[in-house]
């Protein structure tokens, strides 16, 4: 099965079984590993993407169901040098350990500071993060995190 | 005071880079041109004889390139999977251990056992393979209640009543003397429940084998890779040691389930080289549920013996200990010599004795779990502490004060065996009390109640034995590996530093403490330092990351090998300067004559080394490149308190935690931003223990929280922001004067919570985890 | 996952075509229970027909009186709809933020997973379902343990439901996976209580012991008397059906002190 999509901004043209899920795609035919895979019963997080503007699971989407979508990861939201206001707040707050929920955190973060017009409070942050698990941080800097990124966001 | 990046300042992580914008490189990201998939078929029974295995069709299956069983590593000379602790009976008598093929071969023991591994070109191809497996299981009744185990079927041939040992530590006379004279005694009858550890990477192995040079690489999620080595080595026999390198890459959380060497990597690196091609695999959630080592998993009956003051008079502890089905790695010593040992406490109780019998039952194998044994002792004490504060109408934090070890009592022998360091456990306790507003509590429980609510306060006051050690009691012990590290310091021909490092990190920081530390002892900027781990092609070998080890252990051997450093700089500079290398110091990153002007950074000296002009040969070597190895004299004794505060909804039993609080000694810190991080973490995983997680198996053996759909892991919204604190007392024997901090959180918070719940319903115990179900039926019987 | 043949068609009439072709067909909306339970190779379709691309399934309608959920309206949306609030409010509580982006009503319904959320207000708001061929009253739609009264083949198009004059849903989230253990939607219609429970038997039913006491007199006290009989209820790792009936009143209570 012959699927267009378009990843962080590249649009790619790949050929999958049709049992092949997005973050297979992502992960094994476009080389971009920072989606991760923790779980199988679409609970962890680890692997979650922006599909069309939303946060999704991307173990939890076929690829014929991203056909034609516009897919942003870890990878798509800022480099080193120039990091998204949510990678420098997490980095800034001591928001991870392992890193290995990190990227599912940090998209799922951004999604849910773009979805709420900068009234996030800690109870709030704290509901919007429960599809993501940690169990490096106690998740009390991810907290401070998101609340940091959310008035840089604002500002940027 | 600290510099920038020094030590004691909270720098930034060199790891974040990689880990935010989605560069780290965990094993499954690696892959290798032509490789395969393994799938483990695994036991759906909790007991059974296997009659036949019939493996054709999974042969024949299309894109499945080969099938391998017990049978077929036992063939070939592999080897059982090794526990590397002896542990004694009272009578004397070594442990009794069952045999433990990497893949089952005569009878599986519980439900996920590996009974057979199926390659594929791909994985669903594996999968299809394994699919088609045809095993005839003849179903035995499973041993599931630990409480019964003793007596219940034999699960192994060798091991009489299922135990593999009958434990004792203190002075039983001494003990039963105590109770005879006390004015009153306290007992409590406890089950600390089992725990499925849960990093969020689950295991996974690359193995490869290069026919040319008939060497093999493992990449594999281990928190210490020479460890995994060695048994692969002297005990699988897959390869010498010299033919063998595993490599722990980027590795997603362990928390101890990632120390033990488990099936599944051990069968990969067997058919890489079997096979001549790269064989991938990674867990599932669902296996690691499975066959992950589990965590705790005690009933215990204690007993405190009181005078009429309060004074503790003498603790009887008497555990049965879950070992699952199979003796994992360092099973042996969870239960005893990091939880026996334990039971003083901070506590000046003249008379301990404690008794472990282990047991085996058709569970997946239990082993050390974020804490190991200290978190179960610490439930065993600060339980029976605050449930003796209760019943005697005691303030609980006066009870504790009246029987802390004091400052002037250190060093301090414990009748459990360990002689404490230093200390001062009643500033830990003054500091907590006043962030936790103990004296508002009052107020706070009376509004609580007006509005229809319970609420109630705990307290954990915990001690933990960190850096285990030394190698030599421990291996006198029973330990079958020493309890050293290893660190080398290479500095490079411009000045630049790069560590090499026997502890592997997984989420512990060690790039930027390390760093930290070479910083500040060397006056090289932090940028210019790099630390490498996780690979016995890099590194000596060592012992690997576990039981709050690194900073104390491996941190120490960084001094070291820094001193070594320093030392050999002086010659090369007295050298450089013509003068005597007793004159000359390092100080602030130069080095100098005594009484004059002469000096030399260390960037000049370090070029010097490597382009070394009319060296003494015969004195002084060109280069600048040592190592060390510390071998700790003693543990170290973290300690701290943490008291927690909830208010329950008597209506759905619901927790919620209002306010914790955890103050810890940890010595001297090198990094409070990641010290704190870390203690963060450890509260999650304590609080989670008392609230919220619990394997389950039915009575036949399943596991029934399987999965994150049953298995109720902490979510951000199950926690609320802590406040965390620490005071100091220097370790007194390492060169740091550092306790380590990464299990702590873990060990103390889960009496804090336990004994806040029973504190709001006015009970005397509430089973863990305190679920709602489990709360709201306490407060019908309380009422 | 098994191998299957995957298919996306444009019209429901094409869907339904499809699915009659198909050796053993599956209908996939949001996929928040289908894809996992293919992940773990628990069903093997050969056919998966992917209903995102149909057209006219999705959005929220206001008709007056009812309010109109196309299929394939995400969770997401349908929280962030006015017309009913306490829908809106049940919307924001299903599964977690990412779950809401993506599965739907239609695919929550034609699941009829005891766990789910939108059959407490199916039954509670009595709903209608509209299908490829019919409607069916809310009150008949769910019929057991993961059964509906779809027949083979027919697809959900839409869910209307009664506008209630006042309305709320208490939730008790199972504490792992956050389905409900027991979730309560009490409404009022007119002179009318409804009351519609999920999480606690085989399917989402309406609480008639509870609906006769509040209809008699509406407050947290009558809710909280009313005795309901639980032998038959859920019971697993997190509730027995002792405490799941004993929920039902708590969450019935709390409910109704909010409306009152």
């Amino acid at each position: 099965m012959e699927i267009s999509i378009t990843v962080n901004g590249a649009a790619h043209q790949v050929d999958v079984p049709a049992n092949t899920l997005l973050v297979e795609v992502l992960r094994e035919r476009l080389g971009l590993t920072g989606t991760h895979v923790g779980c199988d019963t679409s609970q962890c997080g680890a692997c979650v993407v922006h599909m069309d503007g939303d946060a999704v699971k991307s173990c939890t989407v076929l690829a014929g169901q991203a056909a034609g979508a516009e897919v942003t990861t870890i990878e798509g939201i800022g480099t080193p040098d120039d990091l998204h206001p949510m990678q420098a707040a997490f980095r800034q707050n001591h928001a991870l350990q392992c890193g290995f929920c990190t990227p599912g955190m940090i998209m799922s973060a951004i999604d849910l500071v773009q979805k709420n017009d900068g009234d996030l409070d800690e109870a709030a942050v704290r509901d919007g993060l429960e599809g993501n698990l940690c169990r490096c941080t106690g998740y009390h800097n991810i907290v401070k995190a998101v609340l940091d990124a959310q008035q840089s966001m604002a500002a940027g | 005071m600290a510099s920038e990046t020094g030590i004691g300042a909270s720098v930034l992580r060199k790891e974040d880079a990689r880990f935010i914008t989605g560069a780290g490189r965990y094993t499954d990201d690696l892959g290798q041109h032509g490789q395969t998939y393994a799938v483990f078929a695994r036991s759906p029974h909790a007991r059974a004889k296997i009659g036949s295995l019939d493996t054709a069709a999974a042969a024949a299956t299309d894109g499945v390139v080969a099938v391998f069983t017990g049978a077929d590593l036992q063939a070939d000379g592999i080897g059982d999977l090794p526990c590397g602790w002896t542990v004694h009976s009272k009578d004397g008598e070594p442990m009794v251990v069952p045999p433990h093929p990497p893949i089952a071969v005569d009878r599986v023991n519980y439900v996920g056992e590996p009974y057979a591994v199926v390659i594929g070109e791909t994985l669903e191809a594996a999968k299809n393979g394994a699919e088609a497996l045809v095993a005839d299981f003849e179903e035995l009744p499973a041993v599931v209640d630990l409480a019964s185990a003793a007596s219940a079927d034999q699960i192994h041939e060798n091991v009489p009543n299922n135990q593999t040992y009958d434990w004792e530590l203190g002075d039983k006379a001494a003990t039963d003397e105590a109770f005879a004279k006390a004015a009153h005694v306290t007992s409590i009858d406890i089950v600390n429940n089992r725990l499925i550890p849960n990093a969020i990477e689950p295991r996974a192995a690359l193995g490869e084998y290069d026919a040319a040079a008939g060497t093999y690489t493992l990449h594999t999620t281990s928190q210490n890779p020479h460890l995994e080595r060695l048994v692969l080595a002297a005990f699988v026999n897959v390869a010498p040691e010299a033919r063998l390198r595993v490599i722990s890459p980027d590795v997603g959380g362990g928390f101890g389930s990632k120390i033990f060497v488990y099936a599944e990597e051990t069968a990969v690196i067997w058919v890489a080289g079997k096979l001549r091609r790269p064989v991938k695999w990674r867990a599932e959630r669902s296996e690691s549920f499975l066959s992950d080592a589990h965590g705790r998993d005690h009933v215990t009956h204690a007993e405190l013996a009181l005078d009429g003051d309060g004074t503790f008079l003498g603790l009887r502890v008497k555990t049965i200990a879950n070992m699952g089905a199979y003796l994992s790695t360092f099973a042996s010593s969870v239960p005893t010599y990091l939880y026996g040992t334990l039971m003083a406490g901070q506590y000046k109780t003249p008379a301990i004795y404690v008794e472990v019998q282990s047991l085996f039952t058709n569970t997946a194998p239990v082993d050390a779990y974020r804490g190991a044994g200290r978190p179960e002792a610490t439930y065993v004490v600060e339980r029976i502490v605050e449930t003796a504060a209760r019943e005697l109408g005691m303030d609980p934090a006066e009870l504790r004060r009246r029987n802390f070890i004091e400052p002037g009592d250190f060093p301090y022998e414990t009748p459990v065996a360990l002689t404490y360091d230093t200390g001062d456990y009643e500033a830990s306790l003054a500091k907590a009390l006043d962030h936790a507003d103990y004296a508002g509590f009052a107020a706070r429980k009376a509004a609580s109640e007006a509005a229809g609510m319970k609420r109630g306060i705990g307290f954990s006051c915990y001690i933990e034995a960190c850096g285990l050690a030394p190698s030599q009691v421990a291996i006198s012990l029973g330990a079958g590996v020493g309890l050293f590290e290893v660190g080398e310091v290479r500095v490079d021909v411009t000045g630049s530093v790069t560590v090499v490092t026997g502890s592997h990190s997984h989420g512990q920081s060690h790039e930027t403490t390390f760093a930290q530390i070479i910083s500040d002892k060397l006056g090289v900027p932090f940028e210019n330092v790099t630390v490498l781990h996780g690979d016995t092609g890099r590194s000596d070998y060592a012992l690997g990351t576990y039981g709050s080890r690194s900073l104390a252990v491996g941190g120490s051997a960084i001094i070291k090998a820094t001193d070594k450093i320093i030392a050999k700089g002086c010659k090369i500079a007295a050298h450089m300067l013509e003068a005597d290398a007793e004159q000359v110091s390092f100080e602030d990153g130069s080095f100098t004559v005594a009484d004059s002007n002469q000096s030399l950074t260390f960037g000049e000296v370090a070029f010097s080394a490597y382009v070394p002009n009319n060296y003494p040969l015969e004195e002084l070597e060109p280069g600048l490149s040592e190592k060390a190895f510390y071998d700790p004299p003693n543990f170290t004794y973290p300690a701290g308190a943490h008291i927690c505060e909830v208010e329950v909804d008597p209506d759905t039993g619901v927790v919620r935690i209002d306010r914790f609080v955890a103050v810890d000694d940890f010595g001297h810190v090198v990094n409070p931003m990641i010290v704190e991080g870390q203690v963060h973490g450890g509260l999650a995983q304590g609080i989670g223990q008392a609230l919220l997680e619990h394997g389950v198996y039915d009575d036949t053996g399943q596991l029934l929280s399987g999965s994150y759909m049953d298995y109720t892991m902490p979510r951000a919204d199950d926690l609320p922001s802590f406040t965390v604190d620490t005071t100091v007392t220097p370790c007194t024997h390492n060169p740091l004067g550092v306790k380590g901090c990464g299990e702590a959180g873990a060990i103390g918070s889960t009496a804090a919570v336990m004994n806040a719940v029973t504190d709001a319903l006015g009970v005397a115990s509430v089973p863990m985890p305190a679920t709602p179900e489990t709360v709201w039926r306490a407060a019908q019987g309380g009422e | 996952m098994y191998s299957f043949n995957y298919h996306r068609p444009g019209t429901v009439d094409e869907a339904a075509g499809l699915m009659a072709e198909a050796e053993d067909g599956a209908y996939l909306s949001g996929g928040m229970t289908l894809i996992p339970t293919l992940k773990q190779r628990l069903a093997s379709p050969s056919d998966v027909i992917d209903l995102s691309a149909v057209e006219g399934l999705e959005g929220v309608r206001d008709d007056g009186d009812t309010v109109s959920v196309g299929a394939m309206t995400r969770h997401a949306t349908v929280a962030g709809s006015s017309a009913i609030p306490a829908l809106a409010e049940l919307a924001g509580r299903i599964g977690d933020a990412h779950v809401r982006n993506r599965g739907t009503i239609g695919g929550s319904i034609a699941n009829s997973d005891p766990a789910a959320d939108y059959p407490a207000a199916v039954v509670a708001l009595d709903a209608t379902v509209h299908t490829n061929k019919r409607s069916i009253a809310g009150g008949d739609f769910f019929q057991g343990l993961f059964e509906t009264a779809l027949e083979e083949g027919e697809v959900v198009t839409s869910v209307s439901f009664r506008k209630p004059s006042a309305a709320a849903y208490e939730k008790f989230p199972n504490p792992a996976s956050r389905y409900a253990v027991v979730g309560v939607m009490v409404a009022r219609c007119g002179g009318e209580v409804c009351v519609g429970v999920t999480g606690a038997g085989p399917c989402a039913f309406r609480a008639t012991a509870l609906e006769e006491a509040l209809a008699a007199d509406f407050s947290p006290g009558a809710a909280d008397a009313a005795t309901l009989d639980g032998s038959e209820f859920n019971a697993d790792l997190h509730a027995s059906a002792e405490f799941r009936a004993h929920l039902v009143g708590v969450l019935a209570k709390r409910a109704v002190a909010r409306i009152a």
